[in-house]
């Protein structure tokens, strides 16, 4: 049964894995390969980072105990923290900063146009926002994919290894749990499993361009995020993020 | 507009035909007209000097914007609240666009952007020493935007009525944006200082550690400023370092007793007849010293920049390459159809 602990639930996946994707690409600042691709590092932090407000937002009315966006965002644990894997992972290398992008975008937006037609007006409105900046995020990721795949030997290489050390954590976004199917059966969300074979249409279809090989589809999968078990990585990051507010407990800013 | 340059030598300046006609004609329209009046567009006629000197500011000026993200940028993934970090990370942003049209402009006079990033990295162009100081806490974010800002958008507004075309008309793109940035600076100085006790010390300690290195932005005073004369005479600079610095003070003092703050300065006084303050000795040593190399920040701000480049150059090389590629492959794919369409 539905019920608003289900709706938060899946509203901060959406609001954390925005916010935490968001913060990777911020750390990347002033540090990109070139000056354009540090104004579009920004430009797509800055996007998601409006989604998670949104996001987050919604789910401390919601779950109506006075938690706004900073509440959520800056005084919760890992363990309560509902984002996708993917998106924690290190930017270990420009290679995976962009294939973690590309995968990402690319179930981002097959997700975000399903939420359209969420029977919850709200959930409507935020995806449709969403995805008109999305399409664009998916627009450059998939054309830096194709020319760095079809660039020199090292590129092709680089983002060949990238896009198999990051391919086991993109299993999450297809596999349900309760959350997930209850939202779908009210009509508010969608079955995750539906959206694979778009998605690996997609990838293949521009990994075909870039003279990328598909990693294997059987290959093992990691999961967990959605329910708040994660990489070791996500501690680190939530503590930087966390720290000052955390050091100036009830102060404004 | 610190960083002095050695002069430009005469015997460089000959053009290759009539050479004292026409810089005399340069040199004369801007003694006959207003010098603000005047636009040198990008395929006029210009002394080499003329040329040296804009390349030395714009490029020194965009390195600035580049070099710049980085303190800022040190404090957006610890951003106090989203709104805060949405605000810093479109700050940072629009830094690096600024950038991007301050190179386009130095373009325009011959030089290539790959050349002015190696001139950064090698040491030889410098970059405003402002960012040589590190960001210690959050209240440094609101005394960039509020001090470091403020003082650019002083140095920066006579800018949009300089000589040279392009770079003025960036500039004016610019300043729009410094002045939001400015406000929000001082609205993250306004929520601090009006906060907690630890929030207001951390306030103060923000300025006390930020106010001289923002007077030194002004450059050396005038009697020591070496290319001032003949950067005022072509209508590339139009006030003077200490006049600029003069108008920041008289600005910033009533901002700081507004904030409840106490500006660094023992001998800062309200001088009546002269309708301005008087304010203390600057220490102009440290500023030589930052320029030379030895501010807290300079070797690691290099080494960031310097490693960005490094890593990036897979990127930037398969990009070329991918781009030879498809001309390749359009070449190909043109000429069959021209054979096709022909009868």
């Amino acid at each position: 049964m539905l019920t608003p602990s289900i709706q938060f639930a899946y509203l901060t996946r959406f609001g954390d894995t925005a916010l935490i994707l968001s913060q990777r690409l911020a750390e990347m600042c002033g540090k990109g390969p070139a000056l354009e691709e540090d104004m579009a590092l920004a430009n797509t932090a800055l996007d998601l980072l409006g989604q998670a407000r949104l996001w987050l937002t919604y789910a401390g009315e919601i779950e109506a105990a006075g938690r706004d966006e900073d509440a959520l965002a800056y005084l919760r644990g890992d363990r309560e923290f509902h984002n996708l894997l993917l998106v924690e992972q290190p930017s270990s290398s420009y290679a995976h900063v962009l294939m973690r992008q590309f995968y990402f975008d690319v179930w981002h937006n097959l997700a975000l146009a399903r939420l359209e037609s969420s029977t919850d007006p709200r959930i409507a409105e935020i995806a449709a926002k969403s995805r008109k900046e999305t399409a664009y995020h998916l627009r450059r990721s998939s054309d830096l994919i194709v020319r760095l795949g079809d660039g020199t030997a090292e590129s092709r290489a680089r983002m060949a290894s990238a896009a198999d050390s990051l391919w086991p954590y993109t299993g999450e976004f297809f596999t349900a749990d309760f959350v997930d199917s209850t939202m779908a059966e009210a009509g508010m969300a969608f079955d995750p499993h539906a959206l694979r074979d778009d998605w690996l249409r997609f990838v293949r279809q521009v990994f075909e361009a870039a003279t990328l090989h598909m990693p294997p589809l059987d290959a093992w999968m990691h999961k967990g995020g959605k329910q708040g078990l994660h990489t070791e990585h996500l501690s680190y990051l939530l503590a930087e993020m966390q720290v000052l507010h955390r050091e100036h407990p009830g102060a404004a800013w | 507009m610190q960083t002095e340059l050695p002069q430009a030598d005469a015997r460089t300046l000959s053009a290759p035909t009539e050479p004292g006609a026409e810089e005399r004609a340069f040199q004369t329209r801007f003694e006959t007209g207003i010098a603000a009046s005047i636009k040198i567009e990008p395929k006029d006629w210009m002394p080499d000097a003329y040329r040296r000197t804009l390349i030395r500011q714009i490029s020194q000026h965009a390195h600035s914007e580049i070099v710049g993200q980085l303190p800022e940028a040190n404090w957006i993934t610890r951003a106090p609240s989203l709104k805060r970090k949405a605000i810093l990370l479109a700050k940072v942003q629009d830094e690096a666009g600024h950038g991007l049209y301050l190179y386009s402009a130095a373009e325009t006079l011959g030089i290539s952007r790959d050349q002015m990033v190696r001139d950064l990295l090698s040491g030889k162009a410098k970059y405003s020493s402002i960012f040589n100081y590190p960001t210690l806490t959050w209240a440094d974010v609101g005394a960039i935007g509020w001090l470091v800002d403020g003082a650019a958008i002083i140095n920066q507004i006579p800018l949009c009525r300089c000589s040279y075309g392009p770079y003025a008309r960036a500039m004016v793109r610019i300043c729009k944006e410094e002045s939001f940035h400015q406000r929000q600076g001082f609205e993250i100085m306004m929520v601090l200082s009006s906060g907690t006790p630890r929030q207001k010390a951390m306030a103060q300690d923000a300025l006390d550690r930020w106010w001289w290195p923002s007077l030194m932005m002004f450059g050396p005073p005038d009697a020591e400023s070496a290319n001032s004369a003949q950067s005022m005479r072509w209508g590339i600079k139009l006030f003077s370092n200490d006049e600029l610095r003069q108008r920041f003070v008289d600005q910033t003092v009533s901002q700081a007793e507004y904030l409840g703050l106490r500006v660094p300065d023992p001998d800062l006084r309200w001088n009546g007849e002269r309708g301005q303050y008087d304010f203390g000795a600057i220490d102009w040593n440290e500023f030589r010293n930052v320029i030379k190399g030895n501010g807290p920040c300079n070797r690691e701000r290099m080494r960031v920049r310097t490693q960005a480049h490094e890593d990036g150059a897979w990127f930037r090389e398969a990009l070329e390459r991918h781009a030879a590629k498809l001309a390749q492959r359009n070449e190909g794919t043109a000429a069959p159809r021209a054979a096709q369409g022909a009868p």
